[in-house]
């Protein structure tokens, strides 16, 4: 176990290094001076286009040798420092990183384990129940091509303006200052609803999906015929391959992340839910690229973090990478 | 006997309800994508119209904010949709082809190598890497999208084609092959790949899938095509200028409705025809 | 009393049609007797096995009869089955090496299978640990996951937990074919042993490899495209077969003793028939050197000595 998830760290570390280095050269490699391309862009009075200029060439030190420059961008990481963030100068990105966290795991921890359990449930149910499998398969495929945004804004279209029965921008009513109270968790309740949803949703229809045909495979699989043939019940062989099938949605769970983020970015904006995807799309109008790379960094570093939690907790329910028997 | 068996695959393949229905929506939204566009009366981007306009016999799928022509974005949307889909698609399966029968079929420490940098790209949120690209660009077309879509989508292929590829490589056809001294790239090519040529497939259908909902994200986001016009970005307009809010439902809905339809129609063609292949998986 | 099969018929369901995999077949297997069941790959010997215990979709129940102990087996029917799998039916499976719950310690999984039969574990702890002592395991496998076992330690484990209840009849299916000869001569005597303590009764012991039967085997029934063709002691099919596949095999095997690998007999041109449409009659009749009109129609599988059964119209 403790070489398994070693070599899982390693690999964390090596993808970790990767992504900085990325986010360092990306800038830096393409045509002209990337200060330049910023500011021209900008459209700005030319007193302010100075300003900024000045700051940007400070900040992307781009007088340095290029060796310096990354050693300082490595240094400047670890103490946090991210840049300033254009936008909404002068406040340090991390500063503004920080306010959105919240939200983003407001809104993806649930749905992200709900729709988990939910459709390794319903998945498993529906590999033995005729009815279900007919209608929860289609549903499914139709689920998992959505596009998130799509499904958010159908249902913020459908049930915030038709219906009208809930609100479709905001974490919570602009009238309404964050505090703890009800009547403020039952307002951010009620907007947290549909982008949840919508999340739910898609993510659901590819757990179960997930689910149904591992565990037909799992139920063809030489054990469960064994116990079969021995006339164990049903109910034994199901939990069984039940057990089997959870640990390739577990992998397949932190497979996923990376395109559960993106969707969760994609729902943030539909809702004007300030997240970090939120953010993203403030940054991209404007022009913002240290809060841009500040979020990059932010949601690799946490989706290599929700993998190694992950791999801790493969580690431990399943027994052949606990005892070190396989290789990966 | 290999003729007689890709007539068993036809067979089945003409029975499959689920490759059937799969291949007739994607073939319906392949014809509008390539006569769609000739119906079109106006310039995508151009303002030709009453602002925000339901759909009339004149504009029919309405107007937008701005009074362009939601059909015609539409129509050449799923155009580009379709380009990304076969590019990012095509450049993903065949970087995954190439990666994974190499690091399967050499192993060793080049498969070591390579099998780390699949598992650092595949751990990577390719669309975090997309954003950074994309937004130091400063102009972006569709082909641009679509190739920079395709390089970070490969790693699943690879990892799925290394795993096939270590099962044939053991084979006796292929044992055959190398002691007659043929080169590695030849046995590759001509005794592995033809082997798994119905994975490949499948591959490069989910692959295509998955670019298409890609680009659908990035354009959203605000990344998208600078020039041109594609499914995504008319949602990220329509967003941008408040459809959700004053209820243009014929603009919200048309984009994401042909993308749910044209990758869901891909992933239950993909079911289909593993069951084609995949003789256990035959419904009785 | 033993097993009685009475003219049992199976077909797998396919797309394409029936594939008549087990054309009636009619044999008894006495107490205490171990059976051989041989032929070439795809003769519908496991099918035979299985249908006996497990028959599931796509294995379709045509007709025929199963008597065990004198009480018949519905084996048409999945469920009233259950009463007869493990207590009285048992069977060593052909992947006994896959057969057991990979994320499941071993005890635990044969404690929770126990209980499905209304068997307390602690009360046949001791018996079980005995019958490990057996076949030389250690009583710690009880504590371990298989993958924790070699496919050997894996398949002794399949036959102690399948054998536990002592049952009436014990089906075999090429438990040796994927073993070195040494292993496979233990895995035979092992056999043997538990018919000889009582811990079952019939064995059915399947496999293509004949020279194994020798060693083992009471009598030996030979099978042909899903028909039986011959039923005999052991010697007297080793020494004297009288149907002319049965005749043909014997004679292309190198010595007794020496075991033959290859799928098909290189001694005999031709292929057995497509099973999806067989011809009508007997089915050997397209390599059978002594054929003549009368094989049009099926040869009924007469005793011609007593316990010498033979489906052939020369010799009947
Ligand atoms: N699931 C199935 N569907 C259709 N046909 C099947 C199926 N399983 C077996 N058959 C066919 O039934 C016939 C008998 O198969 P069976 O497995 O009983 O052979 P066998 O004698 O056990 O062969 P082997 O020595 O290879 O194990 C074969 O011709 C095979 O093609
Ligand atoms: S019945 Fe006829 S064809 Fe069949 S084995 Fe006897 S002689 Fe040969
Ligand atoms: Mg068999």
């Amino acid at each position: 176990m403790g070489r398994y998830l070693g070599r899982k760290l390693l690999i964390y570390l090596l993808t970790f290094f990767f992504a900085v280095t990325i986010d360092w050269l990306i800038p830096r490699l393409m045509p002209g001076n990337p200060v330049d391309t910023m500011i021209a862009r900008m459209a700005l009075r030319a007193d302010v286009a100075e300003v900024l200029r000045s700051y940007y060439i400070r900040a992307f030190q781009l007088d340095l040798p290029l060796w310096q420059q990354y050693l300082n961008f490595w240094i400047a990481l670890f103490r946090g420092d991210l840049g300033v963030s254009t936008w909404l100068f002068p406040q340090p990105v991390i500063a503004v990183i920080y306010r959105a966290v919240p939200y983003d795991l407001l809104l993806l921890l649930p749905a992200i384990l709900l729709s988990w359990i939910a459709g390794n449930q319903v998945g498993a149910m529906a590999a033995r129940v005729r009815w279900l499998d007919n209608t929860i398969l289609p549903l499914g495929y139709i689920l998992t091509a959505t596009p998130y945004m799509w499904l958010a804004l159908l249902l913020a279209w459908a049930l915030g303006h038709v219906a009208g029965l809930f609100p479709i921008a905001g974490a919570y009513s602009f009238n309404i200052r964050p505090h703890l109270s009800w009547l403020f968790i039952q307002d951010l309740l009620w907007h947290w609803f549909l982008p949840f949803t919508s999340l739910f949703l898609v993510m659901f229809g590819g757990w179960a999906i997930g689910m149904r045909n591992m565990i037909i495979y799992e139920l063809e699989a030489d054990y469960s015929r064994y116990l079969e043939a021995l006339g164990a019940p049903q109910r034994l062989i199901r939990k069984y391959a039940f057990r089997n099938a959870m640990l390739p949605q577990i992998t397949g769970l932190a497979l996923q992340l990376g395109a559960i983020v993106a969707g969760a970015l994609a729902t943030e904006i539909v809702f004007a839910y300030p997240g970090t995807g939120y953010l993203i799309l403030q940054a991209v109008q404007n022009q913002d690229y240290f809060l841009l790379q500040g979020c990059f960094l932010f949601i690799i570093t946490g989706v290599l973090l929700a993998n190694f939690i992950i791999d801790i907790i493969y580690a431990l329910v399943d027994p052949r990478t606990r005892l070190g028997m396989t290789g990966e | 006997m290999r003729a007689g068996i890709r007539h068993e695959f036809l067979y089945f393949a003409l029975r499959n309800a689920k490759l059937r229905v799969g291949l007739s929506i994607l073939l319906l939204f392949i014809v509008a994508a390539l006569i769609g566009p000739l119906f079109a009366r106006y310039d995508p981007n151009a303002y030709v119209g009453p602002p925000a306009h339901p759909p009339s016999p004149e504009y029919w799928f309405g107007t937008t904010t701005f009074g362009q022509d939601v059909y015609s974005q539409f129509a050449h949307g799923l155009r580009s949709t379709f380009v990304v889909g076969l590019i990012g698609g095509g450049i993903g399966t065949l970087l995954g082809i190439l990666i994974g029968l190499v690091a399967g079929y050499r192993g060793g420490l080049l498969d070591e190598i390579l099998n780390m940098f699949t598992n650092i790209v595949l751990i990577l949120p390719t669309l975090a890497v997309l954003i950074i690209i994309a937004a130091y660009l400063t102009v972006r077309g569709i082909l641009v999208e679509s190739i920079f879509i395709g390089c970070t989508a490969w790693p699943w292929a690879a990892r799925a084609i290394r795993a096939q590829t270590f099962s044939l490589r053991a084979r006796e056809f292929v044992d055959l092959a190398r002691m007659s001294g043929r080169s590695s790239l030849k046995i590759m090519l001509t005794e592995i790949a033809p082997n798994m040529m119905s994975y490949l497939f499948m591959t490069f259908i989910l692959q295509f899938g998955g670019a298409i909902l890609n680009a659908a994200t990035l354009d959203f986001i605000g990344l998208g095509p600078t020039q041109g016009m594609s499914l995504g970005l008319m949602m990220n307009n329509a967003v941008l200028w408040a459809a959700l809010q004053l209820g243009m439902w014929w603009w919200l809905i048309p984009p994401g409705a042909a993308i749910t339809a044209i990758v869901g129609a891909l992933y239950v063609m993909n079911v289909g025809l593993d069951e084609v292949f995949n003789p256990k998986l035959r419904e009785l | 009393m033993g097993l009685r099969v009475e003219n049992l018929r199976v077909y797998y369901r396919t797309l394409r049609g029936y594939v008549r995999a087990l054309e009636g077949a009619t044999f008894s297997v006495a107490d205490g007797e171990i059976m051989g069941l041989a032929g070439e790959s795809g003769c519908g010997k496991t099918t035979l096995g299985h249908s006996l215990i497990y028959l599931k979709p796509p294995m379709t129940y045509i007709e025929g009869r199963v008597f065990l102990d004198g009480r018949e087996v519905p084996i048409w029917d999945m469920k009233r089955m259950n009463e007869f799998r493990f207590r009285r039916i048992s069977i060593i499976p052909q992947y006994a090496m896959n057969a057991l719950n990979p994320t499941r310690k071993i005890g635990r999984m044969i404690a929770e299978l126990l209980a499905a039969h209304n068997v307390d574990f602690n009360e046949i702890l001791p018996e079980l640990k005995r019958r490990l002592d057996l076949v030389q395991l250690s009583h710690d496998v009880l504590n371990m996951y298989p993958i924790e076992l070699s496919g050997g330690m894996r398949q002794r484990v399949v036959m102690v937990i399948s054998t536990l209840l002592n049952p009436s009849l014990l089906i075999a299916d090429e438990i040796t074919s994927a073993l070195d000869v040494s292993t496979q001569k233990a895995v035979c005597e092992m056999i043997v042993e538990f018919r000889n303590r009582g811990f079952v009764r019939s064995t059915i012991f399947i496999t293509h490899d004949i020279s194994i039967l020798y060693q083992i085997a009471d009598t030996i029934a030979v099978m042909y495209a899903g028909q039986m063709a011959e039923k005999a002691p052991t010697e007297v099919i080793l020494r004297s077969p009288r149907h002319p596949y049965t005749r043909m095999l014997i004679a292309s095997l190198p010595r007794v003793g020496a075991r033959y690998r290859q799928e098909r007999l290189h001694g005999i041109p031709g292929a057995p028939p497509r099973l999806l449409d067989p011809p009508p009659g007997c089915r050997f009749r397209d390599r059978c050197p002594v054929a003549f009109e009368r094989c049009q129609e099926t040869p009924p599988f007469v005793e011609v000595e007593p316990g010498h059964f033979i489906a052939c119209w020369r010799e009947i």
